[in-house]
């Protein structure tokens, strides 16, 4: 699969601060790319960059292959964090005046309005004043405006802040579906649950570095410590206990079990297989639960973040 | 429809569809229609209010026809009845007032102790106008007492008018250099106005945009330069919206209005002047009506217009430019005041120094300076045009000007791109500098 953009070696300093530090990534065309990090750690940055909202000191960035020209804005669609509209204005003249900006002329842009004011089921807000919505209102509609003309590229920083659980579901599908229609959609975000849920690719960034990055499930497989939770049904729970203390490291498990039953987790030796394990248990009870912990998003981004700071 | 033109499109229409804009608009004509109106209508009330002035002459050098009934003032002969019976007739018939004339021994005496009594305290117009008329006539009687014959006086007065005229010949007439003095204050003052107003609308749009949190969605559709160009041409257009609209509505009012209520502009009836000045002053008129009408004419008018159109554009630009870079630096209209007053301050200087300055010698070394120093030339240098000003002297500041335009557009811009995305605490000088290295 072809990269849709490519950032390399981007150096970002502002006065003597370092925002970026030799910034690399690639950004696979079709794919939902996770932008993560802590506060501070220069994603933001990178983002304006890639909207040319700010240049970088040096480095190149290529969109389709092609070095990033002014003229590619209207292939980027961006919804950034701090984000408003203008409140006096009402909200179909607002649409269409953002539409036009992006280069749609103005009957496009008018279609395109109407198919997605529809499926918002919004038609009715088209003359009121933007101070008049909700919160929730307001963010439909800048989320409308980022994608109605239809970019390449998308890039939503931190999309669902403000959303209630029904919204943000609803932003969610529509951004899955986007990326099923061919987009690439680039998700800078702090909440974990939804990296899991829309993310293919990541990266994490700490500290203007580039500290991982990759396809989440192969970090997923690079993370994990051959941890195995076991729920096993046996006459004599306390003996299995202390037979598999013995025999492998374990630690105390808090899946749900029922009476007679023991719930460990158990870490394998790195030359021993799973299949093994297996078979092993199998001798002692009838097994009830056997799952490979594979470390959430969450415990990734907390462990990195960790060994980064330590290697400093 | 290029970006451009989008922004400038919805800055003007978001400033003219405001409502301040609106009542500003149609209010500030209305105000100045009610005024006046009222004044026209005050002075119509004074007209028809006659004025009835009681005399008593004890002197007996005055006659009848030293008071004569003017529209406004008529005269009554009490000189029969004693002075406190005279006093007593006045105030029960509510007359104006009464000019008591005493018998004294020298006509030196009488002239110092003429009294005149009033309820209220007098129009001093009215005053001066006894005054002369008791001049006049004792004038004349210590002219007879001392043997002089006062037709041969008479053909003895002269009045000296100077004609003034420049070297190729030119005529002028003295009335014109006011007229030029008013047309170059008004100038000046008006641009003034206008880059306070207008350059102040510029920064609230910029911090708007800011605290709404719209700036940086439009800044990933457009440069941050060509919003800040469009909203500084799009408030500068509302602008002459507005002042075209009031230009109309005062061509209205002056052609309009006056035949309506059935007054007119220029009546000297209106006011007490005494007979001799007015006439005095319709001869003065007279003369130089013509005079007025040729210099006017020969007022280079259309070069003046393109001028002021030049200086006004040139100044609104550089100093909203500014305005936009202070707007882009705060959170909040009351941050911007310590920025704000360093930009105030060469305006209410440059107005002062062509208030000070430019009437009272338009070609002097100060007026000269300030009509370069680009930061006040706009409002300088055309108050100095209607007096004629070298065309080498307007194309140096005109140059300076648009070259200061330029270097501040490309700090502003500086400024403007960083700050926009700036936000929380209010930046110092010190940072604001740091900006324009980035």
């Amino acid at each position: 699969m072809s990269n849709l953009l490519e950032v390399q070696n981007v150096i970002k300093k502002y006065g003597t601060y370092t925002a970026l530090n030799n910034m690399s990534i690639d950004v696979p065309e079709g794919s939902v790319f996770g932008l993560l990090g802590p506060n501070g750690a220069g994603k933001t940055s990178l983002i304006r960059i890639i909207n040319q909202i700010i240049m970088p000191d040096s480095g190149l960035i290529k969109l389709d292959g092609k070095l990033l020209l002014p003229k590619d804005i209207q292939h980027i669609g961006y919804l950034p964090e701090e984000r408003g509209l203008y409140k006096s204005m009402k909200v179909g003249e607002q649409a269409l005046y953002l539409a036009q900006l992006k280069g749609l002329s103005k009957s496009e842009a008018l279609k395109k309005l109407k198919y997605w004011f529809d499926k918002f089921e919004i038609g009715d807000w088209w003359n009121k004043k933007v101070q008049e919505l909700s919160k929730g209102m307001a963010q439909k509609l800048q989320f409308i405006v980022t994608v109605m003309h239809q970019p390449k590229l998308l890039i939503f920083d931190e999309p669902f802040s403000g959303f209630d659980p029904i919204n943000a579901n609803l932003i969610k599908d529509e951004i899955l579906q986007l990326r099923d229609e061919g987009a690439t959609v680039i998700f800078s975000t702090h909440r974990m649950e939804s990296v899991e849920e829309l993310c293919e690719y990541i990266a994490l960034i700490d500290k203007s570095n580039k500290i991982l990055d990759g396809k989440l499930s192969d970090i997923k497989q690079q993370f994990k410590s051959n941890l195995f939770e076991v729920v096993i049904k046996s006459d004599n729970v306390n003996l299995v206990k202390t037979d598999l203390m013995g025999k492998f490291m374990t630690a105390s498990s808090n899946v749900p079990f029922k009476e007679g039953e023991l719930a460990i987790k158990i870490e394998l030796p790195n030359n021993d297989t799973s299949n093994n394990l297996l078979s092993y248990l199998s001798t002692k009870g009838s097994i009830s639960h056997f799952v490979e912990m594979i470390p959430d998003a969450n415990e990734i981004f907390i462990k990195a973040i960790h060994q980064n700071n330590k290697n400093e | 429809m290029s970006k451009l033109k989008l922004i400038i499109k919805r800055e003007f229409i978001s400033k003219v569809r405001n409502k301040t804009f609106l009542v500003m608009t149609i209010l500030s004509p209305l105000i100045v229609i009610a005024m006046g109106v009222l004044i026209a209508y005050l002075a119509k009330l004074n007209q028809e209010n006659i004025k009835i002035i009681a005399y008593v002459d004890n002197s007996g050098f005055f006659e009848k026809k030293d008071f004569q009934d003017s529209e406004s003032v008529h005269y009554i002969d009490l000189s029969s009845d004693a002075i406190e019976v005279a006093k007593s007739k006045v105030t029960t018939s509510d007359f104006y007032g009464l000019l008591v004339i005493p018998k004294k021994d020298s006509v030196s005496t009488i002239a110092s102790s003429v009294e005149f009594y009033s309820k209220k305290s007098p129009n001093i117009i009215l005053v001066s106008s006894l005054e002369q008329k008791i001049e006049h006539r004792l004038e004349e009687t210590k002219m007879k007492q001392l043997n002089i014959d006062i037709e041969r006086l008479n053909l003895t007065k002269i009045k000296a008018s100077i004609q003034l005229s420049n070297f190729i010949g030119e005529k002028s007439s003295k009335i014109i250099n006011s007229m030029k003095i008013g047309i170059g204050l008004a100038a000046g003052y008006l641009i003034m106005m206008f880059i306070i107003i207008y350059g102040a609308m510029v920064m609230r749009s910029v911090i708007e945009e800011k605290t709404s949190r719209i700036i940086e969605v439009i800044i990933s559709s457009v440069k941050p330069f060509q919003l800040m160009m469009g909203k500084i041409i799009g408030t500068a257009l509302a602008g002459l919206l507005q002042f075209t609209v009031w230009g109309l509505l005062l061509l209205v009012i002056v052609l309009v209005l006056p035949s309506v209520l059935g007054i007119e502009a220029m009546d000297f009836k209106n006011i007490n002047v005494p007979l001799e000045q007015a006439e005095g002053m319709k001869e003065v008129a007279l003369n130089d009506a013509q005079m007025i009408f040729v210099e006017i004419s020969r007022l280079p008018l259309f070069r003046m217009f393109i001028l002021f159109i030049a200086y006004f554009l040139g100044g609104y630009l550089l100093y909203s430019s500014i305005y936009a870079a202070i707007g882009s630096a705060v959170d909040n209209e009351t941050d911007t005041q310590q920025f704000v007053i360093p930009v105030i301050i060469p305006l209410m200087l440059a107005v002062y120094v062509g208030f000070a300055s430019v009437i009272s010698d338009p070609h002097g070394p100060i007026s000269i300076v300030f009509s370069m120093i680009p930061l006040t030339s706009p409002i300088v240098m055309l108050m100095r045009i209607p007096f004629g000003v070298p065309w080498w002297q307007i194309l140096i500041s005109f140059i300076l000007l648009l070259a200061t335009f330029l270097i501040t557009v490309w700090f502003a811009a500086k400024i403007y791109r960083i700050g926009i995305l700036m936000y929380g605490k209010k930046p110092s000088y010190k940072e604001i500098f740091k900006w324009i290295k980035y």
